[in-house]
């Protein structure tokens, strides 16, 4: 920055205020790193400093970096700036304004606690369990909005199974590519490579150096049912889940109760304690009810073409227990298994041995999944990670089967 | 000093820059017209994001013809590569050389590498001759859909974007003297990485209002009444609201009401909008839905709306 000082780069109290305006909106969660700081200025004095509207862009410009942000940006900016008109505020000295106790959204909420800087309120504390009902989403079944403490679950259990989950053998499944390598034995001749090899004889012969496709892991992603049916299995399965997002890239998570969250940046932290809290506390419909339709719903509509691209293998954890299971449902299951490569079903109640397709829910989704599984235990789930990895022992039965059988 | 160099024939502020995009055909919103200002005068290059048919593409290519630039245009997939990005060597005319210098008894491997790899076998990929110097000034850059390439391309991408040259081993290093124009787009079938995006103004390319669509309508469709256009653009937005697996895109108006003229209609009624709705929606699902009563429902309130609007 030093030798740009002068007319080329905004500076005094307008750098100032953007400082300010950066800190803001990193506390807010977004980021924004010096380098998108020293872009914002210059960008301002490329533009000059015109109307509020050539400023909020400007601004918006150089320092949102992704579509999610935009919310968070426009909130800040707006509290940032509010009071007077802009120009003055830029030229007189500045504080960040106080927000007053509107809070009627969650990003402004988020927004004002940056601004306020009461970065604890974020921070998972001790909280007894709190049980609040929220009229808007009551169904037939009453929905509990709560941030579940793992304390509160069984210890003892939560040791076991982690221990035993990260001392699986993650699936080594590789998918071929259409990128090409070089490979001893691949089917496309290396001309580059030959003639590289030719020319250290001096030309004389060429030796045919050969390519092949890549081979990678295809990306794998979970919808994991986190309502009060499920909450034993839930556990357990976003620790596999975070062990499997350690050992390879390209794993996003989702859960879901009666609303569908992306949890794949929680879990993306390297120590699984940590990774589960801030699962915990994204979460706010932990051991509710379920809206399975909905969630999918959702995530067809919302997520599929972002996160299925590339042949991904779609994990659907859930009893499929559904309320009021209805032709959406069997709709947005096919839906979901049109748009990846492969839908395995993960079910614990197939634990039971004479477990049968009887609930509404479970006849819907059954005709769509490539594979039904169990995964009430560990024995379940190694089986789980020997079919991702294309090297099952036992092959287990034809979704198609079971309805069969029910049929007869 | 630089700067006035490569600054040549640029718009000086942004009103100017929204001008220049009508004045070819492209209607923007002050949003992009500012980041498009921004990219051009820092020099950055500029990621656009947003929902297939929403005109990303199209950005580039206006902003080509605008200033009298040459386009050149990167299209990725899976399975990109140096050799077909980059540069390739001539194998063929290299295989000749070596078979000549053979004949002729050259046997000093020095010279015959330094033969081999002339600048006469280079075959020149888009990326290389983005970088290369252009008559009337650095060419705009397209790298289209780059959500569809992996990791590793992007990884390269990085590279080339931050320095503006490429290394070609046999050869050396080609490094831009004016840097091209560079327009990047994404539908976001996946997440770009956030070092590349630090490295560009971002913009995310959001669905015109119906202010906005209208005029784009009137630009591109002018064979289309005008009555017609105000009902298209209302039922595009009405359809928008619906909860569909895909939105209808700018590009989808535009098709809509450019197939709606051709069947010489001038104004919509119920039984073309279901003939028509494949133009428009590209999900089976999403077409039935609209065909069970809906899509008429739908136009009898963009009929109301129209109404109200004019008396």
């Amino acid at each position: 920055m030093s030798g740009q000082g002068g007319p080329g780069v905004a500076s005094g109290r307008l750098a100032e205020n953007v400082v300010h305006f950066g800190r803001a909106l990193r506390a807010a969660g977004m980021r924004v790193g010096p380098g998108a700081i020293a872009d914002a200025l210059q960008a301002l004095a490329t533009t000059g400093v015109g109307g509020r509207g050539d400023v909020y862009w400007t601004l918006h410009a150089c320092l949102v970096k992704r579509h999610e942000d935009h919310e968070v940006f426009d909130q800040t900016f707006r509290l940032f700036f509010r009071r007077r008109g802009l120009q003055e505020r830029m030229m007189s000295e500045l504080l960040p304004p106080t927000p007053n106790a509107d809070r009627s959204n969650e990003v402004r909420s988020r927004v004002a606690d940056a601004l306020h800087g009461k970065r604890e309120a974020e921070l998972p504390r001790e909280q007894k369990p709190k049980v609040e009902l929220d009229a808007r989403l009551t169904m037939s079944q009453t929905e509990l909005l709560q941030t579940k403490d793992f304390e509160a679950m069984s210890a003892a259990e939560i040791a076991v199974a982690r221990q035993l989950v990260r001392r699986l053998v993650m699936p080594d499944d590789k998918v071929r590519t259409r990128r090409l390598v070089p490979s001893g034995r691949g089917g496309r001749i290396d001309m580059r490579r030959s003639l590289r090899a030719s020319l250290r004889t001096g030309g004389h012969g060429v030796t045919l150096e050969r390519r092949a496709p890549a081979e990678r892991h295809p990306p794998v992603v979970a919808l994991c049912d986190i309502s009060g049916s499920m909450a034993q299995y839930s556990r357990m399965v976003l620790h596999f889940l975070h062990a499997l997002t350690e050992a390879r890239g390209r794993v996003h998570s989702f859960v879901f109760g009666t609303r569908l969250t992306n949890v794949t940046r929680q879990l993306a932290a390297r120590d699984p304690e940590v990774a589960l809290e801030r699962t915990a506390c994204a979460v706010s419909d932990w051991s509710g009810g379920t809206r399975i339709t909905t969630c999918i719903r959702r995530f067809n509509h919302d997520w599929s073409r972002r996160v299925l691209g590339q042949g991904a293998v779609v994990l659907l954890v859930t009893d499929g227990l559904e309320r009021d299971p209805d032709a959406d449902l069997a709709r947005e299951v096919e839906r979901l298994k049109r748009s990846c490569r492969r839908l395995v079903w993960l079910n614990p109640l197939l634990r039971f041995d004479r477990f049968e397709p009887r609930a509404g829910g479970i006849r819907a989704i059954l005709p769509h999944v490539d594979e039904f599984r169990p995964v009430h235990n560990l024995a379940a789930m190694r089986e789980l990670v020997a079919a991702l990895d294309g090297s099952a022992v036992s092959a287990p039965r034809s979704p198609r089967d079971w309805l069969k059988e029910y049929a007869a | 000093m630089a700067e006035t160099e490569a600054a040549r024939g640029l718009p000086a502020t942004i009103d100017e820059t929204s001008v220049l995009l009508a004045d070819h055909g492209y209607v923007s919103d002050r949003a992009l017209a500012t980041v498009l200002f921004l990219a051009l005068r820092m020099g950055r290059p500029l990621f656009l994001e947003g929902e297939a048919g929403v005109g990303k593409t199209e950005i580039a290519k206006v902003l080509s013809q605008a200033l009298g630039r040459r386009l050149i245009r990167l299209q990725c997939y899976e399975g990109l590569d140096v050799s077909t990005a980059v540069y390739e060597w001539n194998y063929a005319a290299q295989m000749i050389e070596i078979r000549m210098a053979e004949a002729e008894g050259i046997a000093d491997r020095q010279r015959l590498a330094e033969d081999v790899f002339a600048e006469k076998f280079l075959v020149r990929r888009p990326l290389l001759e983005a970088l290369e110097p252009h008559e009337g000034g650095a060419p705009v850059l397209l790298i289209d859909e780059l959500d569809r390439t992996d990791e590793a391309f992007e990884a390269f991408l990085l590279e080339v974007l931050s320095d503006f040259q490429v290394t070609i081993p046999e050869l050396g290093t080609v490094r831009s003297e004016t840097p091209p124009i560079v327009v990047i787009t994404s539908n976001r079938t996946r997440e770009i990485h956030d070092a590349l995006k630090r490295r560009c103004l971002y913009h995310w390319v959001d669905y015109p209002d119906a202010k906005r669509e209208l005029r784009i309508v009137r630009s591109r469709v002018p064979g289309a009444s005008e009555a017609l256009t105000r009902e298209v653009v209302a039922y595009v937005q009405a359809l928008r609201r619906e909860d569909l697996f895909k939105s209808p895109g700018v590009a989808e108006t535009l098709d809509w009401a450019t197939a709606l003229t051709e069947l010489d209609a001038m104004s919509l009624d119920p039984a073309t909008v279901e003939d028509t709705l494949g133009v428009l929606l590209k999900y089976q699902e999403d077409v039935a839905r609209m065909q069970e009563g809906r899509a008429k429902q739908l136009l009898d309130e963009v009929r109301a709306d129209l109404k109200a609007a004019r008396g």
